[in-house]
């Protein structure tokens, strides 16, 4: 049993790592601008095929990993500038479309450059390489990306909680208004924000292509979506809130992709049921259940503003 | 709606029976194959879903983003009961014929599809509607991509025919009439959905200006405002959503027959996101906005920016940038600069009939 569960677990907490990695990017968003960052999935896409052609021109990998993060996180600050800025003020709506529309307008420009096709990711040394653990052959990547994820989110903490950026974060996400009357560049910290939360899907994206080695430019979509719903499942604003949201999606995804053979080895099926498509339909489910009963998610503070 | 029928609405109405005739003459006599009666009957079908979109959207100010999961409902439910019985063997090939044996009028169908996806939109609405605004974005494309998954479940094969395509349901072209040789007598292919969707687009406007219409106006403007008025939020906004997926699942009804096939995995949370930017284009509470939207955003997608797909040469040099997906990056621009920019749409949220009564006052002003 625990050998026929184990190898599901172990990619469901990798995945769980890369999706954190993602949520705190929407967590971060949310938390000071009250916008669902559509576009943040796509960031992490673009991010993958940046790196898939700068790996391409022939750089050093290193270098490439580098690059790739600086390149994404500007990206993630253009963003800002040129779709949500010009918005601030503008109903809450406009802002959301604005976010799909640069989510749509980035998947189009992949499309167009790559041509739609399926792009290999470079294969880093190490982290792609194939490791034996108990009873499961995984990537070391898999071993790697809780603890670099458990290393940043550590890092991040501290950063919002001991410096002066991260002070003036917290103030702006308690209010806006008044953090503005207190002499705090508001533009200065969300623009922070966005650098924050792209590098990070930046590391994120170099974790998970590693692992399913093609990007395509729907590839950001999905795990997008379920990184946003483990940030709200978490509590949104709430960092370690996403944190442990996404590892439970991850492990709870990966269970139920293979829950056809775990429940056929246990004996309580006698064939296969074809619940592997549900894994994505479990997320959204999870979803409407947390919103339905606890909307604050399991870390959020209770929202004041219920109108 | 009981005052007299002014001037504006006078040539309103005289401008949507003279495109109506324009169809009936041109499907007359041009070729079937023209590219215009693409455009007209995709758009005829994208008008009805935008408009149903902007009613729960634009009109009642609720954020929904589950348009593709109803328009698979209604699809999947037309295209199951019509598929005539002796084709099932070919389309549920392997599923032993499927497990449905008869079949329904398409008009009754279509309207069953309706009724399917709004029993669902009731079902769904019933937590999801609590929400506030970003949450019930985002709640509702889950249910869509929790619809998706569902129909296309191996277990319910017998009925969906699982990941498989359904095919061989009736067509746009069988409106045609034909006469015993099957030659096409009067063609009708493109005027028939034009009319299907402009009933259901003038249901939804009248909808729109009677009491429940001003109430869920009253709802997006304030809803503290619209509560503290005596207006029961929780069973208008209900309606609108039970309302607006009740057309979006006609339209999705009319998307099976025009791409005359129907498989779940297409219908994802980026039709959604389409059909949306065609609302805001057309302008949030603007229904003819919405129409107009729609014609224009198929008639630039499908034909008019086609070009900018392929290599183009000017005294010989081939043009820069021109090639497959091109087409698409300068819409996204586009869009992002409506989005942007022009934040009112095409319409803002004005209609048809406003259009005259300023033109009126101001003199051969813009139309904008």
């Amino acid at each position: 049993m625990w050998n026929t569960v184990f190898p599901y677990l172990l990619s469901g907490i990798s995945v769980g790592g890369q999706y954190a990695l993602i949520a705190i990017g929407y967590t971060l968003v949310y938390g000071i601008l009250r916008l669902i960052n559509f576009a943040h999935g796509d960031v992490f896409m673009v991010a993958g095929i940046v790196m898939v052609y700068m790996a391409a021109s022939g750089l050093p990998l290193w270098l490439c990993i580098i690059l790739d993060l600086v390149a994404t996180s500007i990206i993630g600050f253009a963003i800002e500038r040129v779709a949500y800025k010009p918005l601030r003020t503008a109903p809450r709506m406009s802002i959301m479309i604005s976010a799909i529309g640069v989510s749509y307008t980035l998947q189009n420009l992949v499309l167009y450059i790559t041509g739609g096709l399926n792009q290999i990711y470079p294969k880093i040394p190490w982290i792609s390489d194939s490791i034996k653990i108990g009873s499961a052959t995984t990537k070391v990547v898999t071993v790697v990306t809780p603890i670099l994820t458990i290393l940043l989110v550590v890092a991040l903490v501290l950063l919002i909680n001991h410096t002066k950026v991260g002070m003036a974060m917290r103030a702006v996400s308690k209010d806006f208004e008044t953090s503005q009357l207190m002499g705090i560049n508001i533009n200065g910290v969300i623009s922070v924000t966005f650098v924050i939360g792209s590098f990070l899907a930046g590391v994120g994206s170099v974790l998970y292509f590693t692992n399913y080695t093609t990007v395509i430019q729907t590839s950001g979509a999905m795990p997008g979506l379920k990184a946003f719903v483990a940030a709200v499942f978490g509590g949104i604003g709430s960092v370690p809130g996403a944190v442990i949201g996404a590892f439970i999606i991850g492990i709870a995804e990966n269970i139920i992709k293979g829950l056809d053979i775990i429940l056929f080895k246990a004996g309580l099926t006698s064939g296969p049921m074809g619940l592997a498509i549900f894994s994505d339909a479990f997320t959204f489910a999870l979803l409407i259940i947390i919103l339905a009963v606890k909307p604050t998610g399991l870390f959020g503070e209770k929202s004041i503003d219920k109108v | 709606m009981k005052k007299k029928l002014d001037l504006p609405h006078l040539i309103t109405v005289l401008i949507i029976i003279a495109v109506y005739a324009g169809v009936f003459v041109m499907e007359q006599t041009m070729a079937p194959t023209s590219m215009i009666f693409t455009v007209l009957k995709k758009g005829a079908t994208y008008a009805l879903v935008a408009v149903s979109m902007n009613l729960l959207n634009g009109f009642t100010g609720i954020f929904s983003l589950g348009q593709a999961g109803f328009m698979l409902i209604g699809a999947y439910v037309f295209s199951i009961f019509t598929i005539p019985v002796d084709q099932r063997p070919i389309v549920y090939q392997y599923y032993n014929g499927g497990l449905i044996q008869f079949t329904m009028p398409f008009f009754l169908a279509m309207i069953l599809g309706g009724l399917v996806a709004a029993l669902f939109a009731f079902l769904i609405g019933l937590p999801v509607l609590r929400l506030k605004s970003d949450y019930l974005a985002i709640a509702t494309l889950g249910f869509a991509e929790i619809i998706r998954t569902f129909f296309q479940w191996d277990k319910l094969g017998p009925i969906t025919n699982g990941s498989n395509m359904l095919r061989l349901f009736p067509t746009f072209n069988d409106f045609n009439i034909r006469n015993a040789n099957g030659e096409v007598v009067v063609y009708l292919s493109t005027l028939v959905p034009m009319i299907i969707s402009g009933i259901c687009i003038a249901i939804i406007l009248l909808l729109i200006n009677s009491t429940y219409g001003r109430a869920m106006r009253a709802i997006k403007d304030d809803e503290i405002a619209a509560e503290a008025m005596g207006i029961h939020l929780a069973s208008h906004k209900q309606m609108a959503f039970c309302v607006s997926s009740f057309f979006a699942g006609v339209g999705g009804a009319m998307l099976a027959m025009y791409q005359t096939t129907v498989q779940a995995k297409s219908f994802t949370t980026a039709m959604t996101y389409e059909i949306l930017l065609i609302v805001v284009i057309g302008g949030l509470g603007s229904v003819t906005g919405s129409v107009l939207a729609s014609f224009l955003f198929v008639a630039a997608s499908e034909w008019w920016l086609r070009f900018l797909d392929q290599k183009q040469y000017i005294g010989g040099h081939e043009l820069p940038l021109m090639r497959n997906g091109f087409r698409l990056v300068v819409f996204s621009f586009i869009i992002m600069i409506v989005v942007l920019f022009f934040r009112q749409g095409i319409m803002g949220t004005k209609e048809l009939p406003d259009l005259f009564r300023r033109k009126k006052t101001t003199e051969g002003g813009s139309a904008k």
